[in-house]
């Protein structure tokens, strides 16, 4: 049985189109990247897994069946995350508070939740860290904080949205390891959204790259390919690999580092003809 | 020594400040438990307008012949579901919920001109009047304390999560609206039964002053709630003593003890382990 699979899907945004008649089949236990530029709809795509948003066409499935909302096989971390700058409760309170907290009653954690959640931190490093009001941490000790909530519970899918983003680039390695340590051994199916594809490329089994509508699932070979991308993109794009690495290029920039260049890609993508 | 034993025993020995005593403790709790979830939530300013649209109810229920308590919860209440039923749009946007506070504020001048022998009443409202608490009184706040707190206890799982994590909470299920209206709705109970001590004007010297305090003591969810309660009813029940031996307004007594415990708080050293030392690579 496959993880998630989209079939001839059609995702709406406030009447825009993010994605449409995208299919593809994501086995259990693969760690899946997913790329594209910034508004190809990586969030969209993982809302619509949450049950978050209906496909507009098209049939949804995670596990078989269609996507319902706290479903509690699948562990999120969610991209836009709120913290109150006055907000001085720390974060195992934080952290315990997500537990069970769709069910109604006084927020009391049971002893066997409170030794999941120390589990859960001592796997990511952040027992310590745990003790510090979120407000005061660090982007970086707050993702790692984030990430550990994620993964409490033994969720069998993980949709991690943009988790490296503000971590600098050891951090990000050290969180791309703990999500592949902890997800392959207890076969967890992981969506891991990012920007730059260099990082996950030892750790992916196949990659979703997203962009213009379209979504193509494939291992990085097949996928990051000039052809594919530049339709993906919208607009010219090479692909150079070099000592390991990829490179994805618009115009001899780096479209994976220049933002803007996002932007002006999607907007070519509308005089664009395939 | 002697002489302070015979002056407390003074205290006590009226009937009134009994009264005020269990009054103030009532509403204490209420506030510091309510207001903890208010600060939490980046509310305060929603709590403080709802309490100024309560005047209007309170005047408004004296023109019809009601007893102001109970023109104060409709119009609380009222106000509280539908600042939480437009939950992202209204309740947290300081302009929308300043003009409603401002408008809701001249009604209750109208309502006061057209109602003038109600006028004399209107300080009491303004700042309270806990000592002129009766035992009728004290039933109906206890009885709207016990519904403010059972409502919350029944949320308070969901209204944690969907506070601290809005994003993850819709993700998980929690009906983030219903939370939000439920929890004003206990706002507006909460500032009715406060109001009836330090007035409307003063709500935050309970509501506000002790959780914010709170937080900054402990980072504990239910330690924070505790401390918060604690000080509310410390500074309700201290202000009224030094009321009482200085003749100087209650409410007065109170704002001054809840601003003098923020600051002495605030000026305390964070009570949060140092940055943890970076792990040797």
């Amino acid at each position: 049985m496959s993880a998630v699979a989209f079939e001839h899907v059609t995702l709406q945004l406030g009447g825009r189109a993010v994605l449409s008649d995208v299919s593809f089949e994501i086995q259990a236990g693969e760690f899946i990247g997913v790329l594209g530029p910034n508004g190809a709809g990586k969030t969209t795509l993982m809302r619509a897994i949450l049950g978050l948003l209906a496909p507009g066409a098209g049939r949804i499935k995670v596990f078989g069946q269609a996507p319902e909302c706290g479903n509690p096989a699948i562990g999120y971390l969610p991209q836009l995350r709120t913290v109150l700058p006055d907000l001085r409760i720390r974060g195992r309170d934080v952290i315990a508070g997500s537990l069970n907290g769709e069910c109604w009653g006084l927020a009391l954690t049971s002893r066997r939740d409170r030794l999941m959640v120390e589990e859960t931190l001592e796997a990511v490093g952040a027992r310590e860290l745990a003790n510090r009001p979120l407000a005061e941490m660090s982007g970086g000790e707050r993702q790692r904080l984030l990430l550990a909530q994620a993964l409490i519970g033994s969720p069998k899918l993980l949709l991690l949205d943009e988790p490296l983003i503000s971590l600098d680039a050891r951090r990000q390695e050290i969180a791309i390891d703990v999500v592949r340590r902890f997800c392959r051994e207890r076969k967890i199916t992981v969506l891991f959204s990012a920007h730059e594809l260099n990082q996950l490329l030892g750790t992916l089994d196949r990659v979703l790259y997203l962009g213009n509508g379209h979504a193509v699932l494939g291992a990085v070979e097949e996928v990051v390919t000039a052809p594919i991308l530049s339709k993906l993109f919208g607009t010219e794009i090479q692909v150079l690999r070099a000592d390991g690495h990829i490179f994805v290029m618009s115009r001899g920039l780096d479209v994976e580092r220049t933002d803007h260049l996002h932007d002006h890609g999607h907007d070519h993508g509308h005089h664009h003809h395939h | 020594m002697i002489m302070a034993t015979i002056i407390t025993t003074d205290m006590f020995a009226y009937d009134f400040m009994i009264n005020a005593f269990a009054a103030a403790g009532i509403a204490a709790v209420v506030s510091g438990i309510v207001g903890y979830f208010l600060v939490m939530r980046g509310q305060t300013f929603a709590g403080h307008a709802l309490s100024h649209i309560g005047f209007a109810g309170a005047t408004g229920a004296g023109l019809v012949g009601l007893a102001p308590l109970w023109g104060l919860i409709a119009f609380t209440l009222a106000a509280g579901v539908i600042m939480g039923a437009l939950s992202e749009r209204i309740s947290n946007r300081d302009v929308a919920i300043g003009v409603v506070l401002a408008l809701a504020l001249g009604f209750g001048l109208l309502f006061l001109h057209y109602h003038t022998s109600f006028a004399t009443q209107a300080t009491a409202l303004l700042f309270g009047n806990v000592l002129a608490v009766d035992h009728a009184m004290i039933t109906t706040l206890a009885l709207l304390g016990a519904i403010t707190l059972a409502a919350l206890a029944f949320v308070m799982r969901p209204l944690v999560f969907s506070s601290l994590q809005p994003e993850l909470a819709e993700a998980k299920g929690v009906p983030l609206r219903a939370v939000s209206v439920t929890f004003l709705a206990i706002v507006a109970l909460a500032v009715s039964v406060c109001a009836q001590i330090v007035g409307v004007l003063l709500v935050f010297t309970l509501m506000v002053g002790p959780p914010a305090a709170a937080q900054r003591v402990t980072t504990g969810l239910w330690s924070g709630l505790f401390v918060s309660a604690g000080l509310a009813i410390g500074e309700a029940w201290l202000g009224l003593t030094t009321a009482f031996y200085t003749d100087w307004p209650v409410s007065f007594c109170i704002a001054c003890l809840s601003a003098l415990a923020y600051f002495v708080c605030i000026a305390l050293p964070k009570r949060t382990r140092p940055a943890q030392a970076a792990p040797a690579s």
